[in-house]
C-alpha cells in the first residue's frame, strides 16, 4: 500500500514533535526544547484561526488579542497569588476555564459587530478591535502597562501535572495539539463544519437554502477565539511573561501568515505555517539581525505565487507522483 | 384551482430615479405554474430578489401562506418553504454533489449545531439527497465536484437543492437561461414533471419553455404589470404583441 | 472644566483629524478605485517623514526638505506599485494583506538599516516655532495651525479634483469600474499608478507634517494607520467626503476623551478607579464608537452608491 505524501509528512511532523524532548535533552539543548514548545503553542493559535479564515472565510485580524486575553488570565492570577498571597488565583484549573470564558466572550462580542459586515470592513473592523485590547493592555498601569509582567509561578495544575518541568509541559502542550486537530478534523466534517465551509464557498446560496448565515459564523468565531484562549495560557506559562505586545496587530497578522503560508482550510496546514515562520525567523535572525529585510519580500512573493502553502504543495506533490 | 399561497401587494422598489417594480399586485394560486416574462429591465429579478428577501421593497406587502413575509431576512422565508435557483447558478463549488444536497436538507432538519459526527456519513441527509439528485436525473454524478459539472448540470443540481428544502414554492430565475437547445429541452421536461405537484413561479426570457410549462402568465413592462392570464389570452392580447413578443413573430 | 483647555484640545483633535485625513484618503482611494487593502499605507506616511528628516538636514531648511521629500514619496510609490503591487489588484483580499504586510517589515528594517534604530527628530524652523494668541491671552503653537490649514487646502483640492476632473469622475463611478474606464478611453495600469502615487503623496505629506510634533521612527505609521482605518470603516470605504467627516470626529473624540475622560470618570468612580479606568477607557472610545456606529450602519455614514 502508498501512502499519500500528505499523510507522511503530517505523521512524520508529529513524530518529530514527539522525539524533540530526549533528543535536545541528549544534546543538552533546552533552547531548542523551549522552541518547539513556542512552535507548539502558536500552532495551536493558528489551528484556530484557520477554523475561521481557511475554513469559514473569515479574515479575523485580531486574533493575538485573544491569546492575549488568555495569557492575561494567567499573568494577572499568578501577579495577585504572589503579591497579595492569594494562592488559588495561581490555581491552572481555574486559569483555563476562565481564560476559555474570557475569550469566548469578547469573540462573541466582537464577532457579534464583525460579522454584521464583510470583506474589506470585516479585515478592518477585526484589526481594529484587536487592537484596541491592544490599547486596553497598555493601558492596565497596575499590571505593567507597556511593560507587562513577569511571571513568578506558572498555572499550577497540583498533584496532576507540573508544568514547572519543561520536559512535561511539553508533553502536555503536544498532548493537546494532538486533541486540537482531532477536534478540528471532527469539526469541519460535522452539519456544522459544512454549514462553515458552505459560508465559505457561497454565502449567498446557504441563505437561500434556509440557514441563518450569521449565528453559525458567530459561534465559529466565539469557538476560535475560546481555543486560542487556552493557547495564550500556554504562551505565557512557556514565556514566563505576559505583555501587551502579545496582542499587537503584527502578531495577528503573524497568525494570519502562518495559515496562509501553511494551507487555508487544510488541517496540518496552520502546524507547518507555525513551524516554517518560527524556524525561519530563527534561522534568519541568526544570519542577520535585519532578517525582516528579507522575510519581508518573501512574503509578498508568498502572496503572489504561492496560494496552496505548504499543504497545498504537498497536494500537488502527490498528483505528480500519483 | 386553490388558495393563492403567494400574494403581492402593490410592491414597489425604486433604485434612485429608475423604479424598478411599480405597484406589483400578484397572486400565485397552489398547484399552477406561474410565468413572469417581460424584456430586459422589465423588473423581473428585482421582483425575484424582493420575493427571496435579498431585497426589501419601498413600499407594498408580500404575503406567503398567509402570513406576511415582507422584512423578514432570506433564511426565514426559505425556511418558510420558498426554494429558489438564480439567474446564474448558485451552488457550492467546492463541495461534492451529494453534499451540496445534503446541507440544502440539513437546512430544513433542524439545527446545524451540531459539531462532531461526521456529516458525509449521516444516512439523514445521505439518503434524501440521493432521493432528490435521482429526481433531476444526476444520480451518476454524486461523488463528482460541483465544480466538474457542465452548465446544464449545475442547473439540475440547483433544483435538486431546491427540492431539497421540502418547498412550497419554487421560485425559478430563467432556469434554462445560458442552455443549449438540448439541455433546455431536458430542463422544461423536468420542470413538465413537476406540474401538479409543486407551485412554480417562472420567471423566464425563452418563450417556448413559458408556454410549454405556464397556466398563468404576467406580463411585466418597465416594472409594471401589463397583463396576466392564461396564455391562449397573452398569446393574443394587442397590447402584449406590439410590446413585447413583436407584433408577427409567434 | 477649563474652557480654555477644551479649546486647545478642540484644536490639536482637528489638527490629529487632518492628519487622519490625509492617509485615510489615501487608502480610501486606492480602495475604491483598485480594490486594494493595503496595509503598508502607514509606511508610506512613515518614509514621507523620514525623507523629510533627511532632506532638511541636507538642505539645511524645512521647507525645502518637505518640498523634496513630496516628489521622492511619490516615486516611492509609483515603484512599489509597479514592483508589488501592480499584479494584486485581481487577487483575493487576503493576499493583499500578506504583501503589504510583508512590506511593512521590509520597510521598517530599511528604515533601520538606513537611519538607524533611535528616533530621528525634524526641528522646526523659527518662524513656525511661534505661538498666535487665539484669544487674548491664548496663545496656541503657529505650526499646528499650519498643519490644519495645510490640510483644509488638501482637502479642498482634492474635492476639486473628485468633483470636476475627469479623474474624478472615475472616482465617483465607483469601485474598480474597469470596463467603463475602459470606455472612456483612459490607460488604466496609468490611472492605477497615478492614483497610488496621489495616495502615497498624501501619507507623506501627513507624515512629514506630523514629524516635527512627533519622534521620527520605525512604526510610527503603523499606529496611525489603525486610526485611519477606524476612520475609513467609519466614513465608509470609497468616500472622501466620509473620510473627512470621520477623520475630523476621530480626531476630536480621541484627543478630547484622553485629556478629560479621566476629569469625567472622576464625577461617577472614586479617584484612585478613575485614574486608572481613564487611560485605558480613553484608548478605547473610537473603537467603541466604531462598533456603534457599524450597529446602525454597517457600510459606514457615507457608503458610496452601488456597493
Amino acid at each position: 500500500m502508498r501512502i499519500p505524501v500528505g499523510t507522511a509528512v503530517a505523521a512524520g511532523s508529529i513524530v518529530a514533535l514527539a522525539i524533540v524532548p530526549p533528543i535536545t535533552e541528549a544534546l543538552r539543548e533546552p533552547f531548542y526544547l523551549g522552541l518547539c514548545l513556542r512552535l507548539m503553542i502558536l500552532a495551536i493559535a493558528a489551528i484556530s484561526l484557520n477554523l475561521i479564515l481557511g475554513f469559514g472565510n473569515m479574515v479575523s485580524f485580531g486574533h493575538a488579542a485573544y491569546m492575549g486575553i488568555g495569557a492575561y488570565v494567567v499573568g494577572i492570577g499568578a501577579f495577585h497569588a504572589v503579591e497579595d498571597g492569594i494562592d488559588w488565583l495561581a490555581n491552572g484549573f481555574l486559569h483555563v476555564p476562565l481564560a476559555i470564558a474570557a475569550s469566548s466572550l469578547a469573540a462573541l462580542v466582537i464577532g457579534a459587530i464583525s460579522i454584521r459586515t464583510r470583506g474589506v470592513y470585516f479585515i478592518m473592523i477585526t484589526l481594529a478591535f484587536g487592537q484596541m485590547l491592544y490599547f486596553v493592555g497598555v493601558g492596565l498601569e497596575v499590571y505593567g502597562a507597556d511593560d507587562g509582567l513577569s511571571l513568578y509561578m506558572r498555572s499550577d495544575f497540583g498533584d496532576v501535572l507540573d508544568i514547572n518541568d519543561n520536559t512535561r509541559f511539553y508533553y502536555l502542550v503536544l498532548a493537546l495539539l494532538l486533541a486540537t486537530l482531532y477536534g478540528t478534523k471532527r469539526l469541519v466534517a460535522s452539519r456544522f463544519g459544512l454549514v462553515i465551509r458552505g459560508a465559505r464557498s457561497n454565502e449567498r446560496r446557504l441563505a437561500a437554502i434556509g440557514i441563518p448565515v450569521y449565528r453559525y459564523k458567530l459561534v465559529a468565531f466565539t469557538v476560535a477565539g475560546a481555543i486560542c484562549g487556552v493557547a495564550g495560557v500556554l504562551l505565557a506559562n512557556r514565556t514566563d511573561f505576559v505583555s501587551p505586545d502579545m496582542m499587537h496587530w503584527t502578531r495577528s497578522g503573524d497568525l494570519i501568515i502562518m495559515v496562509v503560508l501553511g494551507g487555508m482550510g487544510t488541517l496540518f496546514g496552520p502546524l507547518y505555517g507555525a513551524a516554517v515562520l518560527v524556524l525561519v525567523e530563527e534561522f534568519l535572525s541568526g544570519v542577520t539581525e535585519h532578517w525582516q529585510i528579507v522575510f519581508g519580500p518573501l512574503l509578498v512573493l508568498v502572496a503572489v505565487y504561492a496560494r496552496g502553502g505548504i499543504a497545498g504543495a504537498l497536494r500537488a506533490l502527490e498528483r505528480r507522483r500519483g | 384551482m386553490g388558495e393563492p399561497i403567494l400574494r403581492l401587494r402593490g410592491l414597489t422598489k425604486r433604485f434612485g430615479g429608475l423604479t424598478a417594480t411599480d405597484s406589483v399586485t400578484l397572486d400565485v394560486v397552489e398547484g399552477e405554474v406561474h410565468a413572469v416574462i417581460g424584456p430586459n429591465g422589465a423588473g423581473k429579478t428585482t421582483l425575484v430578489g424582493q420575493i427571496s428577501g435579498e431585497i426589501r421593497p419601498d413600499r407594498g406587502r408580500i404575503l406567503f401562506a398567509g402570513q406576511s413575509i415582507t422584512r423578514g431576512p432570506v433564511h426565514a422565508r426559505a425556511l418558510l418553504g420558498i426554494a429558489r435557483s438564480f439567474q446564474i447558478t448558485s451552488v457550492f463549488l467546492d463541495f461534492t454533489v451529494a453534499a451540496n444536497v445534503a446541507l440544502a436538507v440539513q437546512a430544513h432538519a433542524g439545527h446545524s449545531f451540531r459539531f462532531w459526527r461526521d456529516a458525509a456519513s449521516d444516512d439523514a441527509l445521505i439518503e434524501p439527497a440521493a432521493e432528490y439528485l435521482g429526481l433531476v436525473g444526476l444520480s451518476d454524478r454524486t461523488d463528482d465536484v460541483a465544480a466538474t459539472l457542465s452548465h446544464g448540470e449545475r442547473r439540475q443540481l440547483e433544483i435538486a437543492m431546491a427540492l431539497a428544502t421540502a418547498p412550497r414554492l419554487l421560485l425559478l430565475d430563467e432556469p434554462t437561461a445560458g442552455m443549449g437547445g438540448d439541455e433546455s429541452a431536458r430542463m422544461i421536461d423536468l420542470l413538465r414533471s413537476f406540474k401538479g405537484r409543486f407551485t412554480i413561479l417562472l420567471v423566464e426570457h425563452d418563450m417556448d419553455a413559458v408556454f410549454a410549462l405556464a397556466d398563468r402568465i404576467t406580463v411585466l413592462d418597465s416594472g409594471r404589470i401589463l397583463v396576466s392570464g392564461p396564455p391562449d389570452d397573452i398569446r393574443a392580447d394587442p397590447a402584449v404583441r406590439q410590446a413585447y413578443l413583436g407584433d408577427g413573430d409567434t | 472644566m477649563d474652557w480654555i483647555l477644551l479649546l486647545e484640545q478642540c484644536l490639536n483633535g482637528l489638527q490629529l483629524g487632518i492628519l487622519l485625513f490625509l492617509l485615510a484618503a489615501g487608502l480610501t482611494l486606492v480602495f475604491g478605485i483598485m480594490d486594494l487593502v493595503n496595509l503598508a499605507h502607514g509606511s508610506l506616511y512613515m518614509m514621507g517623514a523620514y525623507f523629510a528628516t533627511t532632506f532638511a538636514g541636507w538642505t539645511d531648511s524645512f521647507l525645502l526638505g518637505a518640498l523634496l521629500a513630496l516628489p521622492a514619496a511619490l516615486l516611492l510609490g509609483i515603484l512599489v506599485e509597479v514592483v508589488a503591487l501592480r499584479t494584486l489588484y485581481s487577487r483575493d483580499h487576503l493576499d493583499q494583506v500578506l504583501a503589504t504586510f510583508g512590506l511593512i517589515l521590509f520597510f521598517n528594517e530599511l528604515a533601520r538599516i538606513v537611519w538607524g534604530p533611535a528616533g530621528l527628530d525634524l526641528p522646526l524652523p523659527a518662524f513656525l516655532e511661534t505661538s498666535v494668541e487665539l484669544l487674548p491671552g491664548v496663545p496656541y503653537p503657529a505650526y499646528r495651525i499650519a498643519i490644519i490649514v495645510v490640510g483644509l487646502v488638501v482637502a479642498g483640492g482634492l474635492y476639486a479634483l473628485v468633483s470636476h476632473t475627469r479623474v474624478g469622475m472615475l472616482i465617483r463611478a465607483g469601485a474598480s469600474n474597469r470596463e467603463m474606464a475602459g470606455a472612456l478611453g483612459v490607460d488604466i495600469q496609468l490611472l492605477y499608478t497615478l492614483v497610488f502615487g496621489l495616495g502615497t503623496v498624501l501619507a507623506a505629506l501627513a507624515g512629514l507634517m506630523a514629524a516635527p510634533i512627533l519622534t521620527v521612527q520605525t512604526g510610527m505609521g503603523e499606529t496611525i494607520l489603525i486610526l485611519a482605518f477606524v476612520v475609513i470603516v467609519i466614513g465608509g470605504i470609497g468616500s472622501i467626503r466620509g473620510a473627512f467627516v470621520a477623520a475630523v470626529l476621530i480626531g476630536l473624540i480621541d484627543t478630547v476623551g484622553r485629556a478629560f475622560l479621566a476629569d469625567l470618570l472622576r464625577l461617577f468612580l472614586a479617584n484612585q478607579t478613575a485614574e486608572t479606568a481613564g487611560p485605558a477607557m480613553s484608548s478605547m472610545l473610537i473603537y467603541i464608537l466604531m462598533a456603534a456606529i457599524l450597529a446602525i450602519r454597517p457600510q459606514g455614514l457615507f457608503p458610496p452608491r452601488g456597493r
